[in-house]
């Protein structure tokens, strides 16, 4: 991990109507570090999350993805950038009229040049990276079960091999062994890999495992940003609550 | 033996990829690997990789200390490469390993898994296997909808019983919405049909100098046949494809399990309301496009032949009785009962993607023309043999 911000997110302001959502949220996300969003529900983290990868115009504040301004670019340098880093959504967001493996293969086509045999050969490393087993390659997504549809979501996400990843709660919805191997997953990923992570999660054990820094959402800001340590030092209740929960004591915090 | 395309490293630089990568051969044992082996490289490096090997069991050793970069679908040439020279009877060695690298080797050799081969058959085999396919699957289709119409029977039957279940409520927001909102296409096409046919039956009935007879044409198509079909076609059009993109969406988004685990039935809840909106609201629609088309045909008559508005319904009068009029609505309620349960019924048919949703309502409004237009011919038949 360096020093050097990767998103760099200043005096953000958004909403929807006359509903706002974040009102002078500062945030720095470092290279090569996994950053964990805590926040309760409805306090804007998937919002945050948009705004970033440009998918939600914000009311006033700025926002610097890899040094470039993500709401002032034309689209050719959008595109170059988008190609710069992997998404995965809440709820997958997959292709439903392509399998798995045509999802994985989709910013393939759109960013580079390859032929069909090493698309599929690509395919079915990021298919065999994320856990699912080689013939989840020819189903669509309705065939799948919701964990399963979430890790296809992730192999698309690694498809160009990003320098950052975007995952809105990627182990909701899986099995605590399928959690963990994920969180081992990512951990081993990014060491060779060298991405970095914003990574939205309610997941105790994850924020535990693989977070560096953890910035906690509340108040429509971000009110504690550190390592695990100080966050069990912070004083704001609602960090308080959380991480001296019944639920933190359990995953052993 | 090693050989390979001899263009190596010369491509030029790409912005993201800072050095280019390489593919350097020593001698037949060594071969050197270096720059950046990312995946905006590998489709140039797939095809310089053209491994070939004359299984002598030599030993080959891939440095690999020079490269820059290497990302999963590098990994994957270097391990695919390794692989290949194996097979061919090559003791292969890496060499210059560093340990990030050796955790993305290990993790790709760990997934290298071949895509599921597809299943290869003869040409006439799976053409007749299609028709087949297609043929049970048009049964089924009729077999479910006959079911589907069933169903539906007896959940009419069931709320004849208890009125107090029928949904009153999305029952007048259909009608508003099947039957107000498309008021003025419907009086617009069928003003207009009403000019085109004075028109045209003008210039004909010139030649024989039968130029009143205009009225007659205009009364007995508008009403009997061109009022009803048009409000039907143009109802196909709108909540043909309004009720299957609507339910489908449902459908995919769990909603309609939903309220069945309320204890909703969604036949009651989703179809009732529609049907009995479309059965109440197309009389209505059939009525208003024939005064349309009446009016249509009229002010073409004044224009170009001439006859008064007066003469015109006096004439009218004569010309039709009013059973050419009940003939019209009579039908009806029987196209508005085929566009609702077809509409309906590909709604429920939906199911994996979004894709489907569009299938389902052109396929609803396709077959509700279809259906509308062959009923409506028996019609004919069956009124002619009554002799009306
Ligand atoms: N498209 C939208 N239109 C209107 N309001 C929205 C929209 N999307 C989000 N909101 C509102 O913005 C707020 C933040 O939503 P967001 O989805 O970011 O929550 P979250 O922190 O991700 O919650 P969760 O943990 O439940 O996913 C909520 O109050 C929500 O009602
Ligand atoms: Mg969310």
């Amino acid at each position: 991990m360096s020093d050097e911000a990767v998103i760099r997110v200043k005096n953000l302001r958004t909403g929807f109507g006359d509903h706002v959502v974040h009102d002078g949220l500062n945030l720095e996300v470092l290279r090569g570090e996994v950053l964990g969003v805590v926040g309760g529900s409805g306090a804007g983290k998937s919002v945050l999350l948009h705004s970033i990868i440009g998918l939600q115009k914000p009311w006033a504040g700025s926002i610097e993805v890899l040094g470039q301004r993500v709401l002032d670019l034309e689209p050719p340098e959008r595109a170059a950038l988008e190609a710069r880093w992997g998404v995965l959504f809440q709820d997958g967001a997959l292709f439903s009229s392509l399998t798995v493996a045509q999802n994985i293969q989709v910013p393939l086509k759109e960013h580079l040049n390859l032929n069909q045999r090493l698309m599929d050969e690509i395919a079915m490393i990021k298919i065999g990276l994320v856990g699912l087993p080689p013939e989840s390659g020819r189903l669509y997504p309705a065939e799948l079960s919701g964990g399963m549809r979430k890790r296809a979501g992730l192999a698309r996400a690694l498809a160009l091999d990003p320098e950052i990843l975007f995952l809105d709660e990627p182990t909701s919805g899986l099995d605590p062994i399928g959690a963990a191997r994920f969180d081992a997953l990512i951990k081993r990923l990014r060491k060779t890999l060298g991405f970095t992570v914003f990574m939205v999660t309610h997941d105790l054990d994850s924020l535990n495992a693989i977070c560096d820094r953890i910035a906690v959402l509340a108040d429509k800001q971000v009110v504690a940003i550190g390592d695990m340590k100080q966050m069990l030092n912070e004083r704001h209740p609602w960090v308080v609550e959380y991480f001296h929960g019944p639920r933190a004591r359990s995953a052993g915090l | 033996m090693v050989k390979a395309d001899e263009s190596t490293g010369t491509t030029t630089l790409n912005q993201t990829q800072p050095t280019p990568a390489w593919i350097k051969f020593n001698d037949d044992e060594k071969i050197a690997l270096g720059g950046s082996w990312t995946i905006g490289e590998a489709e140039r490096l797939d095809k310089e990789l053209v491994v070939i090997h004359d299984g002598d069991g030599s030993r080959i050793i891939i440095n690999i200390s020079e490269l820059e970069r290497l990302d999963t679908a590098g990994a994957w040439l270097i391990h695919r490469t390794r692989k290949a020279l194996e097979a061919a009877g090559a003791e292969v060695m890496l060499d210059g390993m560093n340990p990030e690298y050796e955790v993305l080797l290990n993790e790709v050799a760990a997934n290298d898994q071949s895509y599921p081969p597809l299943l290869h058959t003869n040409q006439l085999a799976e053409w007749i296997a299609r028709t087949g396919e297609v043929t049970l699957d048009t049964l089924r289709r009729a077999r479910d909808f006959i079911g589907f119409f069933g169903l539906i029977v007896l959940t009419l039957l069931r709320t004849v019983t208890h009125p107090t279940r029928l949904r009153l409520v999305p029952m007048i927001h259909h009608i508003e919405h099947v039957g107000l909102n498309a008021l003025p296409i419907v009086g617009l096409i069928s003003f207009l049909i009403g000019v085109v046919i004075a028109y045209q039956g003008a210039n004909q009935m010139k030649q024989f100098g039968a130029e009143v007879f205009v009225v007659n044409l205009i009364a007995v198509s508008i009403l009997r046949e061109i009022g009803i079909l048009l409000a039907a076609i143009v109802i196909a059009g709108r909540s043909g494809s309004a009720f299957p993109a609507h339910i489908g969406a449902m459908k995919e988004h769990e909603e309609i399990d939903a309220k069945r685990t309320l204890g909703l039935d969604p036949i009651e809840v989703l179809v009732l309301p529609r049907l009995l909106a479309l059965v109440l609201a197309m009389p209505l629609l059939a009525f208003f496009a024939d005064m349309m088309g009446l009016l249509g045909g009229g002010l073409m008559s004044w224009v170009v032949l001439d006859i008064k508005p007066d003469q015109f319904v006096e004439r009218l009068g004569n010309a039709v009785s009013l059973w050419s009029f009940w003939i019209g609505i009579i039908k009806a309620p029987f196209f508005a009962v085929i566009i609702a349960l077809v509409g309906c019924y590909e709604g429920f048919q939906v199911g994996g993607s979004a894709e489907s949703v569009g299938h389902m309502t052109s396929r609803s409004v396709v077959e509700a023309i279809f259906l509308v237009i062959v009923v409506d011919a028996a019609f004919s038949i069956f009124f002619q043999l009554v002799g009306v």
